[in-house]
């Protein structure tokens, strides 16, 4: 994981303005890879917005979380040249492999899977990110080994 | 990097960096958009920079990465110069060979030639491929010719000459006349001209004023906006410099997607640059005009690509959209004047004042001027980025540009206009693509998505599909859009499991007519469209859904079954393997079996049965 | 001081008036569900929509955020107007059936049929209780929180908020909670007792329920109108 981020640090790069409040919350989605209540609370006061507000543009928006996400971030393209191409059975697929019902975030935190609609990767489809990176042309077949990929990452970090 | 003070600094720049090119000396430029970058560019520059090192070309040889080219399909792609020679699907493998090509009499190398799927025939230049040739690449022209990073490529196309020409001998009326003579239309989906939003935007006394590049292109199937911000971020800073000064703007903003992190970098880069020589800032080129581009990004709601809603993310809201009127270009932007435009939109300022209002004008047809950039995806051959005139038709882009349907399979319709847009169906095709004709069809032009469906996609699935999508994005304030979407969703999803009954269809239609007459913002008004258009035209699908309880697409899950031909299986197991609810049954070498309870459809057996026996019914 | 036009009337009015005003000054009854005179308009139960002239071209509009200005033809009960009031109540009804508010103006405007599932939800998300809450209260203790279907009103976090005051503001003002139908048991989703001119709470209650708001039925032909006299033998059947 690395250094504990520091939310005193980060609010000092923003000037205390409401119109701060979704970069900040976007700092401090990536740094601490949820938005932790305390620190909306903070914030609130910070930026002299009602907390209420800003719980409504922490829950608005698609890229915040107010729960912690899994080690990896999966994010599959529903947009309608992926949709059209069989996304919707790379879903299901990875629903299965996951063992989650809905799109949501692992038992063992190992991974978080989303929806998403257009990376604009069309030519692709379908296509799905997981951390940095984009791989397309996916069927079903692929899914167990993308998966591993991923997985076998984590191990061999462990036995470092 | 020394700041440009003076046109004759600009001027003498670009000639500096002229000079410095030798025109003969060879150059390897590969796609680095974001399509290309998925599918292995990297590694393949990766590759061609040891091998040019290995032959000891490296100082004789250029090596650049560009913007996207807009043939993602075949990525990875790369031009090489001064033949203008296109190779399609490289690999890192390839690059040896590549480099050995440059002093080989400089044959290229034949099997990475684009191949004409029907003639069969290579071709060699990027002009001559089929996808290319009937485009005209007024706004992505250079994007596979340049280094998005690197300004002085930008400057070596005649990049800022019309923002130089703008400042030396233009005043502010002038700039507005020569885009309104031009019959410029908004990009970005609504096609209000723009040239009368400016008019109305300067006629506003308040102060001070601001301008928006709206670059959250949300349409799921759209990326030129993404291919542009990647490959040539230039061209909308400039378009918007030009803007300021014809609007009285000193502080812009470009607004763009979370999902476009390639975008958001190329674009920094771009500001950067332009800040350091000057193109941004105080007293641009010395013509004392200030202006200052910041870059905010999204954080995920396709609503935010309506103007009053993305104003009000710049703000620090929630992005729901505000009631119109006021307008933007009359109270927008912490209540004042601003005009908001699409990227495409802002790119094609600096075309317009280098070729002059009447050459823009001259092309298109009398209601649609100049090109349109679409992105057509799904079920077509080339997939891709196509820009072409307005006026083309759908059955040109289909078959000249797009190389017709894979398998042989039938045209069934295209989806334009994104979420907001209609389909089309087949027996439309010789429809000429201009704003009127697309509305009058029922559909829309919008961002210039365009997806092409065949006999196996059902258009029932897609209304629904779209349905779902618009009722998840939906903002939420008003109630037609947040309830309606949802209750409409909710029939559709009735009538694709085959519990429809004939009055749904009256019921899609009244509910259809009031979201779209009574919702808030574009997206509650628009948000009925797919499912308007396919009652108009795919009638007889949802009608074979409730009647007789069939899709005939062979889509919908709970209206199919699957099972397996037994004179046409050969037991070589590959389905076994494949089944995640372990449906299928059978002894190796003999004919296998589905158990329809098990069966959840997923299609699996389907995609890996070679003698094709799995049937769907 | 713009001047428009009305359903033919022209009238003068102040700048920064809205249509929604503009028509309530000549008399003309358009019916609202967030609006009130004491928050800022917010345009979203789109109850208020009247027919705006833009050219050969006309579209609806918001009459409660649409600002009064210079040459605004304006009709407030055109077909359209009608047809889309019909339809938006119809979905209104089928969203929270036991609102008497809602059912009350599903009857003033003629809605007879209600062809979805009745969801029985408690909030039309009219906003009224977050804007008093924040512009009258001046707390701000509840707000909107999640976007599209999933929006709903509530504080941060958790239900209970921790700078409530419990003014009472919030459930005093809002159009559905509140006032409960004490109709008939309608057997279908549209109560339409208002419609058969059977005011059905004297058969169960002592008194008209309605007092303060009265039932569309009470209005024209029940206990209430004092003009009218009600012999035993013309009384109509009671439903049971």
């Amino acid at each position: 994981m690395g250094e504990t981020p520091n939310l005193q640090e980060l609010l000092r790069d923003w000037p205390d303005r409401p119109d701060s409040l979704i970069p900040v919350l976007q700092e401090i989605q990536e740094q601490f890879h949820y938005l932790p209540e305390p620190a909306l609370r903070e914030v609130a006061g910070r930026l002299r917005v009602p907390l209420s507000e800003v719980f409504h543009v922490a829950t608005f928006y698609n890229c915040f979380s107010l729960e912690p996400v899994g080690r990896h971030l999966v994010q599959v393209c529903l947009g309608t040249a992926c949709h059209v191409r069989g996304a919707p059975r790379v879903l299901d697929r990875l629903l299965r492999d996951l063992r989650l019902g809905t799109p949501g975030t692992t038992e063992d935190f190992e991974f978080t899977l989303r929806t998403v609609r257009c990376m604009g990767c069309c030519g692709l489809a379908p296509v799905a990110r997981v951390d940095a990176n984009t791989h397309p042309h996916l069927t079903q077949a692929k899914v167990p080994g993308l998966l591993k990929k991923y997985r076998r990452k984590e191990q061999a970090q462990a036995a470092d | 990097m020394p700041r440009l003070q003076s046109r004759a600094d600009l001027e003498a720049r670009r000639a500096a960096g002229l000079r410095a090119r030798d025109p003969a000396k060879p150059c390897l430029a590969v796609c680095a958009g974001s399509g290309c970058t998925a599918s292995g560019a990297p590694e393949v520059l990766a590759a061609l920079r040891e091998s040019l090192q290995r032959a000891g070309l490296e100082g004789s040889v250029e090596l650049k990465s560009t913007g996207c080219h807009g043939f993602c399909e075949k990525g990875p792609v790369m031009l090489t110069w001064p033949e203008g020679t296109f190779y399609n699907q490289v690999a890192a493998r390839d690059a040896k060979e590549i480099v050995a090509s440059l002093s080989n009499g400089r044959r290229p190398v034949e099997r990475l030639l684009y191949r004409d799927p029907t003639s069969g025939q290579r071709v060699q230049r990027e002009e001559d491929v089929p996808f290319y040739r009937f485009q005209q690449r007024v706004l992505f022209g250079n994007n596979g010719r340049i280094d998005p990073k690197n300004i002085d490529d930008y400057l070596g196309v005649g990049g800022y000459a019309a923002l130089a020409n703008v400042l030396a001998g233009f005043t502010p009326e002038q700039v507005v006349d020569w885009v309104k003579r031009a019959g410029l239309r908004g990009r970005g989906g609504a096609g209000f001209p723009t040239g009368k939003k400016w008019e109305v935007m300067r006629a506003q006394p308040a102060a001070p004023k601001y301008l928006i590049c709206n670059a959250d292109e949300g349409d799921p199937g759209a990326f030129m906006d993404r291919s542009l911000l990647e490959g040539n971020p230039h061209s909308v800073i400039e378009g918007m410099i030009i803007g300021a000064f014809a609007l009285g703007a000193r502080e812009g903003y470009i607004y763009v997607r979370a999902e476009y992190p390639l975008a958001v970098e190329h674009f920094r880069v771009a500001l950067k640059q332009a800040e350091e020589c000057g193109l941004l800032g105080e007293n641009i080129l010395g013509s004392g005009l200030d202006f200052r581009i910041r870059l905010v990004q999204g954080a995920g709601a396709f609503v935010c690509g309506e103007e009053t809603a993305l104003i009000a993310s710049i703000e620090g809201h929630v992005g729901e959209p505000l009631p119109r009127p006021p307008f933007p270009a009359q109270k927008g932007l912490w209540g004042k004047p601003t005009v908001i435009n699409n990227v495409k939109t802002w790119a094609s300022v600096p075309v317009i004042v280098n070729r002059g209002p009447e050459w823009y004008a001259g092309i298109g047809t009398a209601g649609s001027k100049g090109t349109m950039v679409f992105s057509l995806v799904g079920k077509i051959n080339n997939t891709g980025l196509v820009e072409v005139p307005m006026g083309i038709t759908l059955r040109e882009m289909i078959y000249k540009i797009g190389g017709g349907i894979p398998g042989g399979k039938q045209l069934k319709a295209v989806q334009v206009g994104g979420p907001s847009g209609g389909c089309i169906p087949a027996s439309l095709i010789d429809l000429p693509i201009d704003y009127e004709a697309l509305t009058e069809a029922g559909s829309m032009m919008g961002s210039g998505g365009m997806v092409v469906m065949d006999e196996t996609n059902c258009m029932v699935d897609v209304a629904r599909y779209f349905m779902e999508f618009l009722e998840e994005e939906s903002c939420g304030k008003c109630f037609p859009c947040r309830v309606g979407t949802q209750r409409m969703r909710e029939v559709l999803t009735r009538i694709c499991q085959g519990q429809g009954a004939e009055e749904d269809l009256k019921l899609l239609e009244d509910l259809g007519w009031m979201v779209r007459e009574t919702s808030l913002c574009g997206l509650g008004q628009t948000a009925p469209n797919p499912v308007l258009t396919t009652l108009r035209y795919f009638r007889d699908e949802y009608l074979a859904h409730i009647r007789e309880r069939r899709c005939p697409a062979k889509v919908c899950k709970q209206l199919i079954t699957y099972s397996i031909e037994p004179t046409l299986c050969d037991g070589c197991h590959a389905c076994v393997h494949v089944c995640t609810t372990e449906a299928i049954l059978g002894e190796k070498k003999a004919a296998h079996t589905i158990d329809a309870a098990k069966c959840i459809k997923c299609g699996a057996c389907l995609e890996v049965c070679q003698p094709k026996a799995v049937l769907v019914t | 001081m713009p001047k428009l036009t009305i359903n033919g009337i022209e009238v003068e009015v102040e700048r920064g008036t809205t249509v929604l005003e503009a028509a309530r000054f000549l008399g003309l009854p358009i019916p609202t569900l967030c609006h009130d005179d004491g928050l800022t308009p917010y345009g979203a139960c789109r109850l208020c929509v009247v027919e705006v002239a833009n050219g050969p071209r006309s579209k609806l509009q918001a009459a409660c955020t649409l600002p009064a200005e210079d040459g605004l033809v304006v009709q407030t009960h055109s077909a359209r107007v009608e047809r889309a009031r019909q339809l938006l109540l119809e979905l209104y009804v089928a969203t929270t059936p036991q609102s008497k508010t809602i059912q009350d103006l599903a009857s003033r405007y003629g809605v007879t049929q209600v062809r979805l599932a009745p969801e029985f939800e408690d909030c039309i998300q009219c906003g009224k209780c977050v804007r008093i809450c924040r512009e009258q209260m001046m707390a701000g203790a509840i707000d909107f929180a999640y976007r599209g279907a999933r929006r709903k009103v509530m504080a941060p976090f958790r239900p209970q908020s921790d700078i409530c005051r419990q003014c009472g503001a919030c459930l005093y003002i809002c159009p559905v909670c509140e006032l409960r139908c004490h109709g008939a048991e309608a057997e279908t989703t549209l109560c339409s007792g208002c419609l058969n001119f059977a005011p059905a709470c004297l058969d169960y209650h002592d008194h008209a329920m309605c007092f303060l708001d009265p039932c569309v039925a009470c209005e024209l032909a029940g206990p209430l109108r004092q003009d009218l006299v009600w012999p035993e033998a013309k009384r109509p059947e009671s439903p049971k």
